[in-house]
């Protein structure tokens, strides 16, 4: 088993945060290694932001990922740069607020509202990344949700538990049923 | 114990030049450190390059002999590891203000307790007589050979704005003053600067026809005017110079600011060492060892 | 050294960037002083320790530039505190002095070079291995040096703690080169328990008070117990050719034995300085050398190889410099072809074509273009090497 993740947006979303946080719950929450990278550079301040994980049953060598089974898309810029990387079979996950889908017919599609929620919701997309984790690994179940609710619960501090939870939750309330990607 | 019991007799002869005034500048800083009573093994010297940086090897206390303009920098390190270890910095003027120029401003905003002795001959001696950072406008060397066309660095000035809490200058015409003062910039907890004015008649003098090393010397003692006393906030008060003639040239000497303000080691110590020991280890007991 | 990867504990694993790995091994190790300067990639390591030191006493420093910052780390390792910096390409340059002098008046230091893309500015944020030959010859004069690296998180916290054992034992500054990759990856290692991996302090003078101690004068192991500033023998320390007093000397016998001793202390003692890992070796017609992130491509592409037929095995250097010639001799002695993976224009390549008895069996795989090198890259070349086309 192999699975590898491109996490991508704008710089601010938090998106490498949640991959840092997803490797980490792999890590500490299942029988897996996990590599997390990411792009650094003039692109990472306020422009796009982009982070890769690997988990995978055995030792993980090459650390980046040229052709991720499973992306997130939560820019336009993001989506146009990453989507045809997508390995065939693989799982493009976007939220339409931030992205116009455009056909690609070798990897499946998976629309998130997680911006309109977490504002209906949350009254701010402060904790969008969290959404976005608990969205994916309700998608991708290759971690337990309480495994990131334990990561993400020692990451913060103390006060900002309680809203992280409940961040994590609906995120995974906006995905009905998981899928397989490899 | 006399002065001279801190020399390291077995390197001698110096490398000094005959008139060269660095083994005023030693010897009064032998003096000094006799009078302040400090043990051999409590003092570290560090220094740069140059003529001035060989002064060390002759003293019988722990030496660093370093890179060019560095001193400070070495030093700065000697400090945070042994905070208890007295340190001085003989440097040149070049050494000090020119290559160095950075680690200076720099140990002088910290405030860390060491003292700089600006050995100012306005030349590079060890190279030859090239022009330095002090030499005056207009002024030659053997890289001047039209003249300087920059103004000079003054060393109290430019240690004054970059924060240093004790500043003096003093001449090697002012032997015994000198002595009282290094003692006072050593004892001074924080970043203690002492320009010595000195005599390079090999280079210096000879290029800028300023005479022998005696006449250098005389000149010293007749341009020299001292500032006023330090007042409540331990900057000097002007220097009576009014009555001179303008057109006379002065070099204002003595004292001119004696602060006392954090200084680095201990600020680190108190502000960040303490509290992050402290918090370090009530983490450890609220773990229970259980993570 | 041929360990395999061990799955890590997961008690006690923790999942960190390489530079914090850095950090957490010098602590391990010991060093309780540290002077940098901000600069990517490598400013984590500045970041973690600003924290961290404190909490177990020790003090971090950021010093002005990256001058500073080597002198004052060689500064308080003379006065017997442990210490290190870390830099970056154009810090490293800038350091290469005072790091020639902690050579020549033999302090021991800890260095760590996280490469970016160079020459000068070059790229802050991307992939190189372009330091390799600067950690060597950088300085002006001639000595030896330690430089030591790793691919993974786990060896590399291994590689920092033996960084600073070799510093103490030789007297000499040790260089841990990393690169961006590692530098910022996050993923597991298993942090050892205190006492774990052994520690080698500073040999000490047991020379009494008021009898003469010579600083300067090496043993017959090449060794010399130090006396550290602020004890009870006072000595001068100089960066000029000096006599066993440490007072500066020219003359020809005294410079000839110092120099002498600068390069043999370390160059005669390989075989307790290098660090690889090897496998498939056996039967393997095919060589890959490789070390640093660039190893793990190569090991990739080595195992994906092996697992379809073709005979391939590996070395990763985890010691650079001294270079293991004779390790690297002995083991290519039956390849048909060795290709050296490294992410510059060839730097350790020319040191196994000097190493190995068929120079012209050595090819170079390389990546100059800021991103990591990948086992396709290295199978392309495979390819073209074996007369297949890529």
């Amino acid at each position: 088993m192999i699975e590898r993740f491109v996490l991508s947006g704008t710089g601010g979303q938090g998106v490498i945060t949640a991959a840092i946080i997803l490797a980490e719950s792999a890590l500490y929450h299942t029988e897996y290694n996990a590599v997390q990278t990411q792009v650094y550079g003039p692109e990472a301040r306020g422009g796009s932001a982009r982070s890769d994980v690997i988990i995978a049953d055995r030792e993980i060598l090459f650390p980046k990922v040229l052709e991720p089974n499973v992306l997130v898309c939560l820019s336009q810029m993001a989506y146009d740069r990453y989507c045809s990387l997508v390995r065939p079979g693989g799982v493009v996950i976007t939220d339409p607020h931030y992205v116009k889908r455009w056909q690609h017919a070798s990897s499946r599609h998976v629309e998130v509202p997680l911006h309109d929620t977490a504002m209906r919701e949350l009254g701010s997309t402060q904790a969008i990344n969290i959404c976005l984790l608990g969205a994916l690994v309700r998608l991708i179940p290759i971690v337990p949700l309480d495994g990131v609710r334990d990561v993400v619960s020692r990451r913060f501090p103390e006060r900002f538990r309680a809203a992280n939870s409940a961040a994590l939750d609906l995120g995974a309330g906006l995905v009905q049923e998981s899928v397989t990607t490899f | 114990m006399a002065a001279t019991d801190f020399l390291r007799k077995r390197f001698m002869p110096h490398i000094w030049c005959p008139g060269c005034g660095h083994g005023i500048i030693m010897r009064a800083l032998l003096t000094a450190i006799e009078k302040l009573d400090i043990e051999k093994n409590d003092i570290v010297m560090a220094s740069g390059i140059g003529c001035s940086a060989r002064m060390l090897g002759y003293i019988d206390v722990h030496t660093m002999h370093t890179l060019h303009g560095r001193a400070l920098a070495f030093a700065t390190g000697v400090k945070m590891a042994r905070p208890d270890l007295t340190v001085v910095v003989p440097m040149g003027d070049g050494d000090a203000l020119a290559i160095g120029g950075n680690h200076f401003i720099h140990a002088a905003r910290r405030n860390i307790d060491m003292t700089a002795i600006v050995m100012n001959n306005s030349t590079y001696g060890m190279t030859g007589g090239q022009y330095s950072p002090t030499t005056g406008c207009g002024e030659y060397g053997t890289t001047a050979p039209y003249g300087t066309v920059v103004q000079p660095f003054d060393t109290v000035e430019l240690a004054t704005a970059a924060g240093a809490s004790f500043i003096a200058r003093t001449t090697t015409y002012h032997a015994r003053e000198m002595a009282r003062i290094l003692a006072d910039a050593i004892r001074h907890p924080g970043f203690s600067v002492v320009e010595v004015l000195t005599q390079c008649p090999t280079y210096y003098g000879r290029k800028n026809e300023k005479g022998d090393a005696v006449e250098m010397m005389e000149r010293f003692r007749d341009c020299a005017v001292p500032v006023g006393p330090l007042d409540d906030n331990g900057r000097a008060t002007a220097a009576d110079v009014e009555a001179a003639d303008a057109s006379v040239e002065t070099i204002p000497i003595g004292v001119f600011r004696k602060e006392v303000r954090a200084e680095y080691c201990d600020a680190y110590r108190r502000q960040v060492i303490e509290p992050a020991v402290a918090a370090a280890s009530a983490a450890a007991d609220a773990a229970g060892g259980d993570r | 050294m041929n360990a395999s990867a061990q799955k890590p504990d997961r008690t006690r694993v923790r999942f960190l960037q390489g530079n914090e790995v850095c950090a957490e091994a010098a602590l391990y190790a010991g060093m309780r002083y540290f002077a940098g300067y901000p600069i990517t990639p490598s400013t984590e390591i500045a970041e973690r320790l600003a924290e961290r030191l404190p909490q177990v006493g020790g003090s971090f420093m950021q010093m002005e530039d990256e001058i500073g910052s080597i002198c004052a780390v060689i500064g308080a390792s003379l006065a017997g505190t442990k210490s290190m910096t870390a830099t970056s390409g154009p810090g490293f340059s800038l350091m290469q002095e005072a790091i020639g002098y902690a050579v020549m008046a033999e302090i021991p230091c800890v260095i760590v070079d996280v490469q970016r893309g160079g020459p000068s500015t070059g790229l802050p944020t991307h992939a190189s291995q372009g330091d390799v030959m600067q950690v060597r010859y950088g300085t002006h004069g001639d000595h030896s040096i330690v430089c030591l690296t790793a691919s993974n998180h786990q060896d590399l916290f291994g590689i920092v703690v033996d960084a600073f054992n070799f510093s103490e034992i030789f007297r000499t500054p040790a260089v841990v080169l990393i690169d961006e990759v590692v530098g910022h990856m996050r993923e597991a290692v298993d942090v050892p328990a205190p006492g774990e991996l052994d520690l080698t302090e500073r040999l000490l003078t047991d020379v009494p008070r008021d009898v003469d101690y010579h600083p300067y004068a090496p043993r017959e192991d090449d060794r010399l117990p130090m006396s550290n500033f602020g004890g009870v023998h006072r000595y001068n320390v100089t960066g000029l050719v000096h006599d066993m007093w440490g007072f500066p000397s020219e003359k020809p016998t005294i410079v000839n034995d110092l120099i002498h001793h600068l390069y043999l202390k370390l160059e005669n003692r390989k075989r307790m300085l290098t660090r690889w890992r090897e496998w498939s070796l056996d039967d393997a017609e095919i060589v890959l050398i490789s070390y640093g992130s660039s190893a793990r491509s190569a090991r990739h592409i080595m195992e994906n190889r092996r697992s379809v037929g073709v005979p391939i095995g590996m070395i990763e250097l985890q010691t650079l410099w001294p270079f293991p010639s004779e390790l690297i001799r002995a083991r290519c002695r039956n390849a048909e072809y060795v290709v050296v993976v490294e992410m510059n224009m060839g730097q350790i390549v020319h040191e196994v074509k000097r190493a190995v008895d068929r120079p012209e069996r050595v090819f170079l795989s390389n990546r100059v273009d800021g991103e990591m090198i990948t086992p396709t890259d290295i199978k392309h070349l495979i390819r073209v090497i074996q007369g297949k086309g890529v």
